[in-house]
């Protein structure tokens, strides 16, 4: 309640409105008094927050809508907010993640609520086995050993020392789209389809530099990555990644990582499964060969039609998205920009193609300028659409000439089973009353 | 001066050149032409400090553990710690709580890839043993992980693979056994294939 008024009457009066607000608002309404007065008014708080009359505004006959409070009817008459500590979104953009409460789980980023590539850092998708650790940076180190000249212990500050680099790369976890490629939904969002999957600037130090530091070896041919959570999450990996792009990570768009990104330390390996740019970094250990730790044997292994499993397959082949138009937009008849996401673990995409007839015809998008190799493009096709029930695909195509395949082309090379990469070319299906639904099935 | 005027000249010649391509951002890595150099910074491992952290368990047994446990031993520890959320029987509740055990007729044969109400066991799928040791050493019980001795790890590693049909429940496993347990399923492991190009594989 610390954004209420102090003062005894006009607290009232506050507190009057909010009754009266509150009782003609639906429990989960979208925007709430509260919100109003934090991110209208703030801390000046009292004069302006109990003058913006407080009216709940009904959506026509449909009583059940989301509820607006009244605004200043012109702002331009009315002094704003004043200066904050930190920024908050407009009360009019509520964007989610979709988090189950489980401590082994994940939460989606709501593709369909973004523009642009960057994912802002507190939408980035969270996925983890034991839950977000804290740990204190001032206690927190890397241990890096086995074959080694000389195994060193660094902190977090010691990390920062070395020359940075930043970069721009997504991360896809490689479970990405199991639900839309196993049973494919009419009411599934962008978010649920392919949310686990984000962009944004990392700076950290190149591994290479560390690796250097503690003078590797040449015989050491893979190392283990091991984070400090309570599962003690621990990947294999080549040493050939480790000294291409593989970055040790401290900050993220700009600020120290958040919690679920691992703070203070991650790895990232860029354009690999998701898992395996290991959080809450804590030890690295050089060796001869994989550990064959439960991350790439139990989990992150994908069963094969011909009996066997892939393992060790990191690469995130070529994807892409529609993220607007899609469900649960409804359509008027006009001009629509039809736009979306595409990137490939591969280096870059080269092409994304958008057809409206179900994959009849394709039409070459506009990429925008790329942030970096292994970083997505946005696309966008824009589309008059005339009223006919359609359906819009998007088909990308990587540097390695690799075109996305249908659902059906990857059914046949991996099975309905497979439990991990799944990359189909999907879409919308406009009906000719304007609903979108996804249409998985290709 | 001259340097802004540089920048215009080359902005103007490229505006000229008529190419729709977007100024490319530096390229993922290329880190290998860093030169090595030493900076100076932290310090030394002591043995001991790695030892503490260094709890991982190689697919040749290497960092197993001096001890051993039974596979008896380990079916009164499994009902202890761990039925509560993997079930008395190690059927799981998934897809929260992983099925650990079962070599039901249906999954057998590694039929994974056609059908994905299949569910994946240590008996059905794993491919190494040590695996089942490492991982129950750093992270079960869920709720108390790192709390198990290595005797305990030993048991219930036991107990896991002799209820999986892999030894038998008369065993008693040590860092020499453990090491020599073949999985059923371990010849289907494959390494990645895929190379990116034309071909979807
Ligand atoms: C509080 C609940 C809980 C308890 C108690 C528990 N586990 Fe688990 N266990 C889990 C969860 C949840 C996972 C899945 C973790 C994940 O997905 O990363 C899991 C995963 C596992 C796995 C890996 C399964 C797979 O398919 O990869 C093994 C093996 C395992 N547990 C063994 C044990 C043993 C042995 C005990 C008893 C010492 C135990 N667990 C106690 C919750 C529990």
């Amino acid at each position: 309640m610390s954004d209420l008024p102090t003062n005894h009457s006009e607290m009232d009066d506050t507190a009057r409105d909010v009754a009266a607000v509150d009782a003609a608002m639906p429990a989960d309404a979208a925007i709430t008094r509260r919100d109003l007065i934090a991110g209208a008014a703030g801390a000046l708080g009292v004069a302006v927050a109990a003058s913006i009359p407080l009216v709940a505004l009904g959506q026509g006959a449909n009583t059940s809508a989301p509820t607006v409070p009244a605004i200043p009817a012109d702002p331009t008459k009315l002094q704003g907010a004043p200066t904050t500590p930190v920024g908050a979104r407009s009360a009019f953009y509520k964007p989610s993640r979709t988090p189950y409460g489980e401590t082994t789980g994940n939460s989606l980023s709501p593709l369909q609520d973004l523009t642009g590539t960057i994912t802002p850092a507190d939408l980035h998708f969270e996925r983890h086995h034991a839950g977000v650790p804290l740990i204190d940076p001032a206690k927190h180190t890397l241990l890096i050993h086995g074959l080694v000249a000389t195994p060193l212990v660094l902190t977090v500050d010691e990390v920062k020392r070395f020359p940075p680099v930043t970069r721009t790369h997504f991360i896809e976890c490689s479970g990405n789209g199991r639900a839309a490629y196993r049973e494919p939904k009419s009411d599934m969002t962008p978010q649920k389809v392919a949310g686990l999957v984000s962009n944004t600037e990392w700076t950290g130090v190149p591994l290479k530099v560390l690796l250097d530091e503690a003078g590797a070896t040449k015989e050491a041919t893979w190392f283990l990555a091991e984070g400090g959570d309570a599962c003690v999450m621990t990947r294999s990996i080549p040493m050939a990644k480790a000294v291409d792009d593989a970055i040790l990570v401290w900050a993220q768009n700009g600020e120290p990582l958040r919690p679920e990104q691992g703070f203070p330390l991650r790895l990232l390996l860029p354009g690999w499964e998701g898992n395996t740019s290991v959080k809450w970094l804590r030890r690295l250990e050089l060796g001869t060969r994989p550990w064959m730790t439960r991350w790439e044997t139990s989990k992150y292994t994908d069963p094969l039609p011909d009996g066997k499993a892939r393992q060790f397959s990191f690469d995130m082949d070529a994807k892409s998205i529609i993220t607007t138009p899609a469900y649960p937009q409804a359509l008027t008849k006009g001009w629509w920009p039809v736009s979306g996401l595409a990137w490939t673990g591969r280096g870059t995409i080269t092409r994304v193609e958008v057809s409206t007839d179900n994959g009849r015809s394709w039409h070459d998008a506009e990429l925008t300028p790329t942030t970096g190799v292994k970083a997505p493009v946005r696309f966008t096709y824009q589309w008059e659409w005339d009223g006919s029930e359609r359906v819009l695909l998007s088909r990308s195509t990587d540097e390695t000439g690799y075109v996305q395949p249908t659902r059906a082309e990857l059914i046949k090379v991996r099975g309905i089973g497979t439990d991990f990469h799944f990359n189909p070319i999907v879409g919308w299906k406009v009906a000719v009353n304007g609903k979108v639904t996804f249409h998985g099935e290709t | 001066m001259r340097r802004a005027l540089l920048i215009s000249v080359a902005l103007t010649v490229a505006a000229c050149s008529g190419e729709r391509a977007a100024p490319r951002a530096p390229s993922a890595g290329g880190f290998a032409s860093i030169p090595a150099r030493r900076y100076g910074l932290g310090r030394a491992a002591t043995p001991e400090e790695i030892a503490l952290r260094n709890i991982d368990v190689g697919p040749d047994g290497e960092g197993l553990p001096a001890g051993s446990g039974s596979a008896a031993l380990g079916a009164d520890l499994f009902q202890k710690k761990c039925s509560m959320c993997h079930g008395p029987k190690g059927q799981g509740m998934p897809p929260a709580f992983p099925q650990l055990i079962g070599r039901d007729a249906k999954a057998e044969g590694f039929k994974f890839s056609t059908d994905f109400k299949l569910q994946h066991t240590i008996g059905n799928y794993w491919p190494y043993a040590t695996t089942v040791f490492d991982y129950v050493r750093r992270a079960m019980p869920q709720l108390q992980p790192g709390s198990l001795t290595n005797d305990e790890v030993y048991s219930l590693t036991a107990f896991l693979l002799a209820s999986n049909e892999v030894i038998p429940m008369s065993a008693t496993l040590d860092s020499v056994s453990l090491t020599t347990v073949k999985m059923p399923y371990r010849d289907r492991f494959v390494s990645d294939n895929r190379r990116g190009g034309k071909e979807v594989k």
